[in-house]
């Protein structure tokens, strides 16, 4: 089909702060000439539930969902969470995954096991993958823990096919003014992975 | 001007572009963001309504009045507000006067699946449905016209893909459009019997009309291209019927989906060779359409319950099989949502749980009271129910001779939208429930909006709170307790003496919200793990600031406590305490 719709799911833990990500994400491919849609659902989520946001850009996009086995990009903000949403993943689709556990109720209560291996099954599964500690990037290279969103995102953007003067004006437009230098500098550092 | 925004956004911005005035709402999942969205606007009066019903009068005074009007409410608001909605039906209106039901189909943040585009044929209103944010907005400049023309609320029904999916909108210059004259005309405003038949019989010539505008309005329309299959189709199931379908087969789009365009619908399914009727949840358009003697396919293959996608549509229609999960050999544990950490809810949950007392719960964020390992909430039906329900199984309990009573357990917020109501009713009917009201100083669930116990409106005026033990005691209940949430013994002494007064009984557990801003801040807690016993005991409450390690100890994440000292409370060991001080906050 003429109309090429690329799919982009970004996952993680609700209060996480996947909200900024996919902001500033949907601001760029508006700014790229885009059509875009975006779905993610509100409500009983917040509460440190799973959350996932789905983004669909291309010429013109009909669904706002993601189908499963679809997503072109998928940046998982946590480590379980890559793996809940994997069978989402395209076969010869990208996941970014933030190097992070986050323990789910269940697991916290000792009713479950957390899948500490969750790399490993995703390395032998995604035919590509690139892995990255936010946190510590955030905070030894750019000085500033706040901004791991940003370092992920900037992981994400070596994947997509827009120019980074076109990130960086929506990153300093998203964010408070005072914050835009070091934004940019943690969106410089997640470009280093990929 | 282009603006990506959501469904509800988009409703906001097409109420400001069109001349809007007022605006009200309670808030509700995925209606909130409607309301949410229009606080801003300085030319816009905006309220949180105690209730639907409220809002609903409010917004029908408001349209009298003039005034150009959003009220907004998620699927089971309308059924609260479904009393003022019917008779509204009848008097018309004067500004122009749009009801926004957000339906949540597979009940993403709701207690039933409820599919509202019901309400328009049963009340007897137009009804439009939105199939993204750019038709959202521009159905609310077209819903005011039909609204003021036609002299009938108009009923805008939206689902959470539509509320809270986000797309491009071009967005224009708002418009100021005056308040309209109000005249006392109470053959049209007064629903006396009298009064009400003629009124009736307005009714049905509107809807003549309307059917004949729904012929040649602009969206209802025809997409034609190759004839072998035809499918109808509105709403969100639009989207991923050209999502599968693209330009493989002719489109009837339905907007205004009630009355439906007859003529139309027969001159479409007369020129395609096999119709489908593409919907989610009720065969709604399906069993008009089928009345008309067409011969559609619908729900013989579309499911009628949950949310439909377009895999559901490549499944069941081209027989595609659906993708493959990857098979991991690998366990994914759940990830429920939870009560945060320093939830004023947990203390008391724990203390119902440890009491074995029946627990009738209500709507709100308490709802996770039900989860394990509180496990504390027998019933969860509706807003108020916590109260009526405590009270019938008294009552029956007590017809017969036994002393049992349940706990009602309901927020501040659903306190003021139904709670009175049946308060009341234990009082005059002479019951001896119990009611605990967890009184955390907003409507958390839903983003923390203020209602009439905060003392600030939707526009951030300082109003007078009202007290919900003044309410208790003014109503003549005598067993009125106020305590803090957080202090456990206090909990479960002031409900113990509720369970044995014989008479109705109100226990406040105040405590603010531990996510609202502006809170103080307290140290988080430690485990002293020379005194832990690995007990257990503090994992009960469900905090998910307690991390429970393979080798069975337990610590406490510094970054998620907010040092409300519960789980200090509930370790007999005196093994929790503050980082570097002493045991017990």
């Amino acid at each position: 089909m003429a109309n090429k719709v690329t799919n982009v799911l970004l996952v993680g833990v609700g209060g996480q702060g996947t909200i900024l990500a996919a902001r500033i994400l949907s601001g760029v491919l508006q700014e790229a000439g885009y059509d875009v849609k975006m779905s993610e659902v509100h409500g009983m989520s917040q509460r440190g539930g799973s959350v996932v946001t789905f983004v669909r850009y291309g010429e013109k996009v009909y669904s706002p969902l993601v189908e499963k086995g679809t997503a072109d990009l998928i940046l998982s903000f946590e480590k379980l969470e890559a793996l809940r949403w994997l069978p989402y993943l395209k076969p010869e689709g990208t996941m970014v995954v933030n190097d992070l556990a986050l323990l789910p109720a269940p697991v916290l209560l000792g009713k479950a096991e957390y899948p500490y291996n969750a790399l490993d099954v995703l390395r032998e599964k995604a035919k590509k993958l690139i892995t990255l500690d936010a946190a510590k990037i955030a905070e030894e290279k750019v000085g500033n823990i706040r901004t791991q969103n940003v370092v992920l995102l900037g992981a994400l953007a070596n994947n997509m096919d827009i120019p980074t003067e076109t990130w960086e004006k929506v990153v300093r437009e998203s964010v408070p003014p005072k914050t835009v230098d070091v934004n940019l500098k943690a969106f410089a550092a997640g470009r280093q992975y990929q | 001007m282009k603006l990506f925004l959501s469904g509800d956004e988009a409703i906001a911005r097409g109420a400001y572009e069109y001349g809007a005035t007022f605006a009200a709402a309670y808030p509700g999942t995925p209606s909130t963001e409607v309301v949410e969205n229009l606080i801003p606007y300085k030319e816009i009066y905006a309220e949180w309504s105690t209730n639907e019903k409220v809002a609903l009068e409010v917004g029908l005074g408001a349209s009298l009045a003039g005034a150009r009007v959003i009220v907004a409410m998620k699927h089971v608001g309308v059924n609260v507000a479904a009393d003022p909605l019917f008779t509204a039906a009848y008097t018309g209106v004067n500004g122009g006067l749009i009801l926004v039901s957000a339906d949540d189909p597979s009940m993403h943040s709701s207690q039933n699946e409820q599919d509202n585009r019901n309400v328009a044929p049963f009340a007897k209103i137009p009804m439009l449905e939105p199939s993204d944010s750019q038709e959202a907005k521009d159905l609310v400049g077209v819903g005011f016209k039909i609204s003021e023309e036609m002299d009938t609320p108009v009923l805008m029904r939206i689902t959470t893909r539509i509320a809270h999916g986000k797309g491009l909108v071009e967005c224009g210059q708002r418009q100021e459009v005056p308040l309209r004259e109000y005249k006392k005309q109470s053959a049209k405003y007064c629903m006396v019997p009298a009064f009400a038949r003629p009124r009736r019989e307005a009714v049905e010539e509107r809807t003549a009309r309307l059917k004949e505008f729904s012929e040649t309005f602009p969206y209802n329309r025809i997409e034609w291209g190759p004839k072998d299959v035809g499918i109808i189709t509105s709403g969100i199931s639009y989207q991923y019927a050209k999502e599968v379908f693209g330009a493989s087969v002719s489109y009837l789009k339905l907007t205004l989906t009630w009355p439906l365009p007859e003529k139309l619908i027969r001159e479409f399914a007369s020129q395609v060779k096999k119709v489908y009727v593409i919907e989610e949840l009720d065969p709604y358009l399906e069993t008009q359409i089928k009345a008309l003697g067409i011969d559609v396919i619908g729900k013989d293959v579309i499911p009628n319950m949950f949310e439909l996608s377009a895999e559901i549509l490549r499944e069941r229609i081209l027989g595609e099989e659906p993708a493959k999960d990857n098979a991991l050999d690998v366990a994914i544990p759940p990830r429920p949502p939870v009560l945060c950490a320093g939830c004023p809810h947990r203390p008391v949950f724990y203390t119902l749980k440890k009491m074995k007392v029946p627990v009738m719960g209500d709507i709100g964020c308490y709802g996770l009271g039900v989860m394990p390992p509180l496990e504390a909430v027998d019933t969860t039906v509706c807003m108020g129910a916590s109260i009526g329900m405590a009270h019938g199984f008294q009552k029956a309990n007590a017809w017969v001779g036994q002393d049992k009573k349940a706990v009602g357990v309901l927020g501040d917020s659903t306190f003021f939208h139904s709670g009175m109501t049946g308060l009341a009713d234990m009082v005059f009917n002479k019951g001896a429930g119990v009611v605990v009201v967890l009184d955390n100083r907003t409507t958390a669930m839903t983003g923390h909006q203020p209602h009439p116990g905060t003392g600030i409106t939707a526009k951030g005026e300082v109003s007078e709170p009202i007290q919900i033990e003044d309410v208790a005691r003014s109503m003549g209940i005598t067993d009125v307790a106020v305590v803090d949430s957080y202090d456990l013994a206090a909990v479960e002494n002031a409900i113990r003496h509720a369970l044995d007064f014989n008479g109705p009984s109100v226990v406040i557990c105040k405590r603010a919200c531990a996510l609202l801003k502006g809170l103080p801040k307290m140290p988080p807690l430690t485990i002293d793990q020379d005194k832990c016993t690995k007990c257990h005991t503090c994992l009960r409450t469900g905090c998910p600031a307690l991390v429970h390690h393979p080798d069975k100890s337990v610590t406490i994440d510094p970054n998620a406590c907010t040092g409300c000292t519960v789980c200090a409370q509930v370790c007999r060991f005196d093994a929790i305490g503050k980082v570097g001080g002493e045991v017990r906050g």
